[in-house]
Parts: structure tokens; sequence; C-alpha cells
């Protein structure tokens, strides 16, 4: 029983979250890595996509909640999240047509498509705040849990137990769909495969008559249909705040980098990788610990790696152990 | 325009701006924007040094910045004999064993002992290290941030001048500087931005949550300055006298008499500031960086070593901007972790070298104080452009407050604006680079 109770409690505090927060993030750092592999350049400007992906689901479910729309007991932004694709998505090409366009036909340095991105950066935080504000919003409107902790412990009759947000399994579940419709169209729809080659090969791609137009404009669309949905998914999870996604910036570049940037497959295991090694090391294990070991050992301290006020420093530890052993990434990046 | 007269042309015509500033809304706000815009100037010279001479993204601006700010409570706050008498020497102590421990895993690092060896011997040490730092550090923390924690709970500083911190602070931005450059400048160059990024951030992280050293989020306020208290002053006869003579308004006068102080301590670390790095730059050192920058390869083919003079330059530019941060923390006399933020610090800093044009001091120097007077002055510009934009439509209309509430972020976009523009169509900034 005590290791039926050990369980729930880790899936409780650290599993699901881990889960829930691990594929926002692998969402995230797919937009990025799809970027660097086709474009060539880290996109700082990726965490203020999430953001205006977000925001305009947010403004559209305020309006629809204003004629009445409501998703059952789904949360009603889910309704919306097309339309802030189709925006996000046009503002992407916006920014491709307007800046990065140029550079890519002067064939600049990486770096000062890196700048532009900041410029970009800017630009999207500044309308942002300018069109929602700085405050937090919350617009998560559907029921809940699916079943909570107390449900779930008179239903099997332990101490413990874990409940389900809705958010969480939306989250996961979306994250999962999502992943599998865009790992067959890169592996076996003749589109993915062309850029699929253009990363791998510019030149070879360019002499086998693929289009780099088209492939870069694909890869926008991706990126940012991928932003929004990383954005809104995380938004309804938590809380939408403007400023919180340049801090997420970081963990999804340490995602993207740990599974090798440019490699899809590793952008989506290294967002698992940084959310759970997060929960995991600020973790207080004592109950745990409690439930697991013989009475006279259990534990007087909190039994806590780190404090959780530093969870954020995880994934950059993480970000500089990888670049220091394996540059490269778990699964050696740079192609798609 | 010859670089001269374009330099001359500018300067002059932001002292006009100041000075417009001066008359029509007030002399304090004025110059309230030209102390900062010098401070602005001094941060944007240590980047330069690191992304114009060399080549160098750091994108742990905020981070060092914010190391300063902490020089400056360290230095100057009046120590706490209570804390420290509860905590002190467990703090001493831990910061003995981690200094011995660093020491001896090092030396293990650098031994000849075989790999297989090492790969034990290291991470055992660390935990082992982590271990004895917990048994000792965390109770003496808690005893001193259990001590009054509503109004003190930290050790507090030494009690010494403030302008001492601007000195220590540039030591101890470059002393962790050292590390972070041993570390990731090996990365490649957007790697390296990413990484720093990180570091500042953790940085700051440590900042805010370490109590005992800095109160954490609940702020250090009330830092001494080194210039005159306003109060002070209102109460000098002598300045009442001065005051009265030419009839100058007393609670006024008294503040812009404390700011013109400061803007004298602040352009005096500037003009030497500046006139050292400009030394630096055209001395065979600066040559040498640029050819660095400029091809590596060949640089090394020619004897040079990449790698240290890569970390000089981390060192030299971060130490700079620890001081600028320094001088902040003085200027604003309080110590607030939570207001270094990276579009704030880090990224605007950017935005000041690359106008004002990279590995061009004098385009630090106006990039910093164009790009700080503008970041001010986008506030009412921005409110001015809504409300003109908006004023057909009612007064009460929820969409207009809306806008007018959120005019502020106007310099956000201004900023990006800014950046994208000068990137396209003037890729080396105002003041290109010189022969």
């Amino acid at each position: 029983m005590d290791f039926f109770n050990a369980i729930a409690l880790v899936t409780n505090f650290i599993l699901l979250p881990g889960l829930t927060y691990g594929s926002q993030l692998a969402l995230g750092a797919l937009g990025v890595t799809l970027i660097y592999a086709v474009l060539r350049f880290s996109n700082f400007a990726h965490g203020e996509l999430m953001s205006f992906g977000a925001m305009v689901c947010i403004l559209f479910t305020w309006l629809g909640q204003s004629y009445g729309a409501s998703f059952g007991f789904l949360p009603t932004a889910l309704l919306f999240v097309p339309i802030a694709m189709i925006f996000t998505i046009l503002y992407c090409i916006l920014i491709e047509k307007f800046v990065f366009s140029y550079y890519r036909e002067k064939k600049s340095n990486p770096i000062i498509f890196l700048i532009a991105s900041i410029g970009v950066m800017f630009f999207t935080a500044g309308l942002i705040r300018f069109i929602i504000g700085p405050s937090d919003q919350s617009f998560n409107d559907g029921v809940r849990f699916i079943f909570t902790v107390r449900e779930f412990k008179t239903l099997t009759g332990l101490n413990e137990g874990f409940g389900l947000k809705t958010s969480q399994a939306i989250t996961i579940l979306t994250t999962i769909i999502l992943c599998s419709l865009l790992f067959f169209f890169l592996n076996k729809t003749r589109t993915g495969k062309s850029m699929r080659a253009f990363s791998d090969n510019e030149d070879l791609a360019l002499l086998s008559g693929i289009d780099p137009n088209k492939v870069v404009l694909l890869t926008w669309i991706i990126a940012g249909g991928l932003a929004t949905f990383a954005g809104v998914l995380y938004g309804l999870d938590k809380i939408y705040k403007p400023f919180i996604f340049l801090q997420m910036l970081l963990p999804i570049f340490s995602a993207a980098i740990v599974g090798g940037v440019g490699n899809p497959l590793g952008a989506f295991i290294g967002g698992y990788i940084i959310a759970l090694s997060e929960l995991f090391v600020t973790f207080a294990y004592k109950r745990v610990l409690g439930y697991m070991l013989p009475e006279n050992l259990e534990p007087t301290t909190m039994m806590q790696f780190l404090s959780t006020d530093y969870k954020f420093a995880v994934s950059f530890i993480i970000l500089v152990i990888v670049l220091i052993i394996k540059p490269t990434g778990i699964f050696s990046g740079k192609t798609i | 325009m010859t670089n001269i007269q374009r330099r001359t042309f500018i300067f002059v015509s932001f002292f006009i701006a100041i000075t417009f500033i001066g008359f029509f809304q007030s002399w304090n706000v004025a110059l309230g924007i030209l102390n900062l815009c010098i401070i602005s100037a001094i941060m944007a010279l240590g980047v330069n040094i690191q992304l114009g001479y060399a080549g160098i993204f750091n994108a742990g601006v905020m981070g060092f910045a914010a190391l300063g700010g902490l020089a400056a409570v360290i230095i100057s706050y009046p120590p706490v004999p209570e804390t420290i008498a509860l905590g002190g020497s467990g703090i001493f102590l831990s910061l003995v064993i981690l200094t011995v421990g660093a020491t001896i895993v090092t030396i293990i690092y650098k031994s000849t002992l075989s790999i297989n060896i090492k790969k034990i011997t290291i991470p055992l040490s660390i935990l082992t290290l982590i271990i004895l730092f917990n048994l000792i550090g965390s109770p003496a923390i808690e005893r001193i941030e259990a001590f009054k924690p509503a109004a003190s709970g930290f050790l507090g500083g030494f009690g010494l001048p403030i302008i001492l911190s601007w000195f220590v602070g540039g030591i101890l931005a470059g002393f962790v500087a050292f590390f972070i450059g041993k570390l990731t400048l090996g990365l490649r160059s957007d790697y390296l931005a990413i990484a720093t990024l990180g570091i500042a951030e953790v940085i700051i992280y440590f900042l805010k949550n370490e109590d005992w050293l800095t109160r954490g989020v609940k702020n250090v306020n009330g830092l001494p300055r080194p210039v005159p208290y306003e109060v002070d002053l209102q109460g000098n006869a002598w300045f009442i006298e001065f005051c009265e003579r030419y009839n100058f308004p007393l609670v006024e006068t008294s503040s812009i008499v404390v700011k013109i102080s400061y803007c004298f301590l602040f352009s005096g670390v500037l003009i030497t500031l500046f006139i050292l790095s400009e030394i630096a730059l055209k001395s065979p050192w600066g040559r040498m960086m640029r050819a660095i920058r400029d091809n590596e390869v060949s640089a090394r083919a020619m004897g040079k070593n990449v790698k240290a003079r890569h970390l000089e330059i981390f060192i030299i530019g971060s130490a700079i901007v620890g001081l600028a941060g320094a001088m902040l923390t003085t200027l604003e006399g309080q110590f607030t972790p939570t207001t270094y933020q990276p579009l704030r610090f880090t990224f605007t800093v950017w935005v000041m070298v690359i106008i004002g044009g990279t590995g061009n001091n004098y385009g630090s120097l106006i990039g910093g104080f164009l790009v700080w007077f503008l970041w001010v002055e986008a506030e009412p510009l921005g409110l001015y452009l809504v409300e003109l934009v908006t004023s057909p439509l009612n007064e009460t209309n929820p969409l207009r407050i809306q806008l007018i509430t959120n005019a502020a972020h106007m310099r956000y976009i201004m900023m990006g604006l800014l950046l994208l523009l000068v990137l396209r169509f003037a890729p080396k900034g105002i003041f290109p680079e010189g022969r």
C-alpha cells in the first residue's frame, strides 16, 4: 500500500505536471528547431510568437464569450485556436517578408539574423503589451478537473492520490496528436521530405528543383502554428502573463539544444527531459521517502536537492552540461 | 558629412534635446535622464568592447549589472551586528569550505590521474562539498533570515563609502566573468548568447532568493550616498542664502544640485573609461583584437592565443558593465533584484551598441545617450500619439482607455523598429567603424 501511496504522490507532483510542462516546451522547442534547421538561426522571438498566439486566442475567446460561445466542459479558448493560428501564421509570414527574407537573400551571417530576431522580439513584446496590457489574464473557463485528488482517494482508498486537470489532459493529448502529424508530414509526404532535404543540404536541394521560398514559407507556417498551440496550452494550464514568455525562452532553447538543435525528435524529447528534471530536482521527497523507507529511517529534512525558486536554473544547468559534454545534443542535430 | 561633423552634430542635438526637456518639462527630469544616459553609455562601452572589438555576443549583461548592484549593497550598507553574531561564523566557514573544495576539485581535474579515477573522484568531492555546505551553511542562513525579517534579516555590508563599490562591482563582475568565460567562450556565437542569457537569469535568481545576502525580493533600501542629501542642503545656511540671493525655489534647487553632483561623478567615470577604451582600441592590443574578430584562423596562424584574448576581453567588458551596475544602484539608492529584466538591461544595451555602430566607442557613447533618451521619452511621445489617433473616439470608449493605459509600452515597439531599421538600412550603425 505504501508503495502505491508513493507512486500516487510522485504522479501528482512530478509526472503529470512534468508531462504537461514538457509538452508545452516540446511544442515551443519544435518551432525553434525547425526554424534553425531551415533558416539556420536561433529565433529569439519565438517566445513572443507563442505569446502573440495566446493573446489572439484570448481576444477571440472574450469576443466569443460575449456572444455566448461555449465548448461544454472544455475551455472555450480551444474553439478559437484555429483563428489564433491563422493570425499568428500571418504575422510570421509578415515578419519573414519584411525582416528575414532580405537577410536570407543576402546570405547574411547567422548573427545578423539573431539580432534581427531580437528586434522582432522587442517589437512583438511591445505590440502584445500595447494590445492586451502587461497584466495576467486567466481564460480557462472549462471544468478544472477530470477527477480530483479526493475523488481518487475515495475510489482507491489510498492515503495519497493524484488529480487530473482538464488542461493537463488536453495539453498532453494535443501534443501527441500534433507531433504525430508533424512527424508523419516530415517523414512520409513529399513536401516534408523536400523540407528535410533543404535542411540537410541547401545547394543539393536547390539543384533538385526544390523551391526555397516555398520551404521557408512552410517552415514559418508550421512554427507559427506550433507556437500558437504552445502559448495557448501554457496559458490554459497556468495563466497568461506577457512577460513569462521571455523567461520560457531559456527552457525552450535548452530543450532544443539538449535534443540536438535542428532535430525535431530531439526537440520533442528534450522538452520532456527539461521539464521532468526541473521537477525531479526541486521536489521535496520527504513524504515519498516516508512511505518507501522503514519507519525508523524516516527523513527529518525536506529531502530537496534544490529550492523550487531555482526551477529555471535547472534547465540552464542541463544546457551547460550538454553544451560542454556533447554540443550536438543527444540526437546529434543539424538536420531535420 | 564627415565622421567628425556627424559626431558633433549628433552630440549638439542631443544636448539641445536635454535643454529642451529642461525648459519644457523640468530640469529635474532632464538631469535625471542625463544621469541615466551616462550610465547607459558606460554599459554600452562595456558591451561594445565585447561585441565590437572581439565579436563576443554576451547576452548576460543584466547579470553583471546586478552583480555591480550587489557590490554596492555589500560595500556600503552598515553591518548588522546581530545577524553577524548569529550566523556570520557559519557563513564564513561555509565560504572557506567552498573555496577549499573548489581548489581541490580543480587540482584533481588538472592532475595527471587517469580519466576513470577523475570520473569517480570529481563528482564524489562535489557531492561531499554540497553536503558539507548544507550542514554548516543552512542553519546559519536560517538563523540570519529569521532575525527581524521585516526590517533586516540579512548580514548587511561593510559600511564603507559607496564610491568604493564601483571598483568592487567591476572586480566582482570581472571575477564572475572569468568563470563564465572559461565555461562558455568555446561555444559558437548563438550558443554563447543563449548560455550567457541563462547565466544572467541564474544570477538574478540567486540574488532574488538568497535573503541572507541581499534580502531578496524584500529589497535593500536606503543605501548611503556619495553626494549630500536634499534635506541636509535645505537646512544648510549657506545654501539657503544662495537660493535666496538668486531667487531659486529651495526644494527644487536642492534636488537639482544633488543630480548635478551625480552628473559630475558619472561624467568623470565615463570620460576616463572612454579615453582608456579609445587608447586600447588604437593600441597594438586593439588591432590584435580586431584582427582576431575579422579572421580568427589567420590570427591564430600568426601565433595569437585566441582563447586567452577572448577571455580577457570578456572579463574587461563585463567588469565595465558591473561598474555601471554599481553606479546605477548608487544613483537609485536601493537594490531591487526584481527590476533586472533582460528586455530592459541586456537587449536595450545591445540596441545601443548596434545603433551606435559596433567597434566604435563614439558609437556606443551616442547610442547609449540616444537610446536611453528615446526609452524614457517614448512614454510621453507614445501617449501623445495614441491620444492623437484615438481622439475621434469618445472619452469613455473602453478601447481608447485601454490603448491610453498601455501607451507606455510603445517603447518596446519603438526599440524593435529602431533596431530593425538600423540593421537593415545602416547595418554598421550611425558611426561606422573607422579604419
